[in-house]
């Protein structure tokens, strides 16, 4: 008998493990490498200003007041139109994830209406509502409405059958079911589709403030770009990624407090 | 109680799954049924529960539930059935809340379930937390709750390794013989029908029919006795024997 070597390994690798500093560094990297690009003069500062100017310029917009008057009026329209949206979503989304009739007669609707960009149909709800507030509100539910449904109907659809056949062997009335089985069980789905439609909101409150608004964050971006304040622009764009993030940590939050069960 | 299953054939479709079961469930016995696997085991079970209507023939009951009894015909299933939402007590309270009781006696019936089969102190747990066994107990709880006329159990012990097995079959019986509900019991596990049941009844492979029907003959105390190993280990043979060829033969059909 030969001498017992021990068997290679192979195994290992393949897992993600967090790494709370090199995320840091990287934004730090970001930050750093565009503060040199503008220092050194190899990028225009008209076209890019530096980070340093950018948040100076945030200062003092914060300061003045001007930015939260803005960045109310968006969130405004993005809280009235997401509410409405994610209302009449849920409805129309529940009924067809439980309703045979409602999903026949539903999926072509949705199927062909959620791929139109919203922001195309604003002259139209402008044309309906008129230019101040509800047509910006419509064109936010109209997009919000749509990835609702699906996640609505998609979240139904994924409470397993055998739940419900459990509530119908002990003689649950259907209402029960409904209320305490299937949506429940959608809730999930619905709260990852909260993401999405949370985006969207955004994404369309710019656009809309952009075709006609005086006030809103879309319509101080654009209106500092037609006088070449690009570090307004900025200072705007950094504010919208702020909006963006502080609705992604309520849609967190609620997920927390609804699915502590996981 | 007990039930009469008169003439029950199925068909899904083109696909005919049960022919010709005539079958009578005693009062108060335990009625395991075997067969290979897509022989219609399940359909035979939710048909005997009310929870589908077969093409053919018809299940009546006879008899007078318990005092107390919600829920007559009541399923324990295979893969547990709970709602990952609720705590263990919240689960077992399901089956009561549409029901005209008062609050006290709710969580009365609620609380004396969970100690009687050992999950009083998981009652605020989240079933997603419990171990396989833990959850089927919660299962079981639930079923007892409503104090059923017929217990339908559909595979309640399949997805529980072997010692978890054994476990639920001792504690399962100790409960069971308090009030020997009339039970119906799905196992592909011969040893376990042949530790629960009265009578086995054997299926043929899809379109299932009754086969043959085994008395135990053993006293149920009895079984794993060093005595009983020699008539255990005979009926095991005859039950094999009656299955081998159906399982065999549904391994080699498509699956439908
Ligand atoms: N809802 C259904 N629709 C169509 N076919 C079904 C349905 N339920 C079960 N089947 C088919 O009926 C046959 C018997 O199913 P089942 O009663 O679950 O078998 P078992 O429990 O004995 O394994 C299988 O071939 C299965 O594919
Ligand atoms: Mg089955």
């Amino acid at each position: 008998m030969s001498e017992a070597r021990s068997v290679p390994f192979r195994g290992g690798g393949f897992v993600l493990r967090p790494r709370r500093g090199l995320s840091l560094a990287a934004l730090a990297a970001l930050l750093a490498a565009w503060q040199a690009a503008t220092g050194s003069g190899w990028a225009n500062p008209l076209f890019l200003p530096a980070p340093t100017t950018v948040a100076a310029t945030l200062w003092e917009l914060a300061a003045s007041g001007a930015l939260t008057e803005h960045l109310l009026a968006s969130a405004r329209r993005v809280a009235l139109g997401w509410t409405l949206g994610t209302a009449a979503g849920l409805a129309v989304g529940l009924a067809m994830g439980i309703f045979s009739a409602a999903r026949a007669a539903g999926l072509p609707l949705v199927s062909a209406i959620f791929p139109i960009p919203k922001i195309a149909v604003l002259p139209l709800f402008i044309l309906w509502f008129g230019i101040g507030e509800p047509s910006k509100v419509a064109t936010i539910a109209a997009g919000v409405f749509f990835p609702t449904v699906i996640a609505a109907f998609s979240g139904v659809d994924a409470v397993p059958r055998t739940l419900v056949r459990m509530g119908q062997s002990f003689g649950m009335p259907a209402w029960a079911i409904v209320a305490k089985i299937v949506v429940p069980g959608a809730l999930p789905t619905v709260l990852a589709g909260f993401r999405i439609s949370v985006a969207i909101a955004i994404i369309l409150v710019v656009a809309a403030e952009m075709i006609g608004a005086d006030a809103g964050l879309g319509a101080f971006v654009l209106t500092a770009g037609n006088l070449m304040r690009t570090d307004q622009l900025l200072a705007g764009v950094v504010v919208l990624s702020a909006l963006g993030l502080a609705a992604a940590g309520l849609v967190s939050a609620a997920e927390r407090l609804l699915l502590r069960w996981r | 109680m007990e039930l009469l299953v008169e003439g029950v054939g199925h068909a899904f479709g083109a696909l005919p799954v049960l022919e010709g079961v005539d079958l009578e469930v005693r009062a108060g016995e335990i009625l395991s049924l075997i067969g290979p696997s897509g022989c219609g085991k399940s359909t035979l079970l939710a048909i005997m529960g009310g929870l589908l209507r077969p093409t053919r023939g018809r299940v009546a009951a006879r008899g007078t539930p318990p005092a107390g009894c919600l829920n007559p015909f009541t399923y324990v299933f295979q893969d547990f059935a709970l709602l990952p939402w609720r705590t263990v007590a919240g689960n077992v309270a399901l089956a009561l809340e549409h029901h005209p009781l008062s609050r006290a006696e709710r969580r009365e019936r609620v609380a004396a379930a969970l100690s009687t089969i050992g999950l009083a102190e998981f009652a605020r747990t989240y079933p997603g937390r419990l171990s396989g066994g833990m959850r089927q107990r919660v299962g079981i709880a639930r079923a007892l709750v409503v104090r059923p006329a017929v217990l339908l159990l559909d595979e309640p012990l399949s997805a529980l390794d072997a010692q978890t097995r054994e476990l639920l079959i001792e504690e399962f019986l100790a409960l069971w013989q308090r009030d020997r509900t009339t039970a119906v019991h799905i196992t592909h596990n011969l040893g376990e029908a042949l530790r629960l049941a009265d009578r086995i009844v054997v299926l043929s492979r899809r379109p299932g029919r009754i086969k043959a029907t085994v008395a135990v003959d053993v006293p149920r105390e009895g079984r794993t006795r060093p005595e009983a190993a020699g008539r255990i280990a005979a009926l095991h043979a005859v039950l094999w024997d009656l299955l081998r060829e159906e399982a065999r033969a549904a391994a080699r059909e498509l699956a439908a």
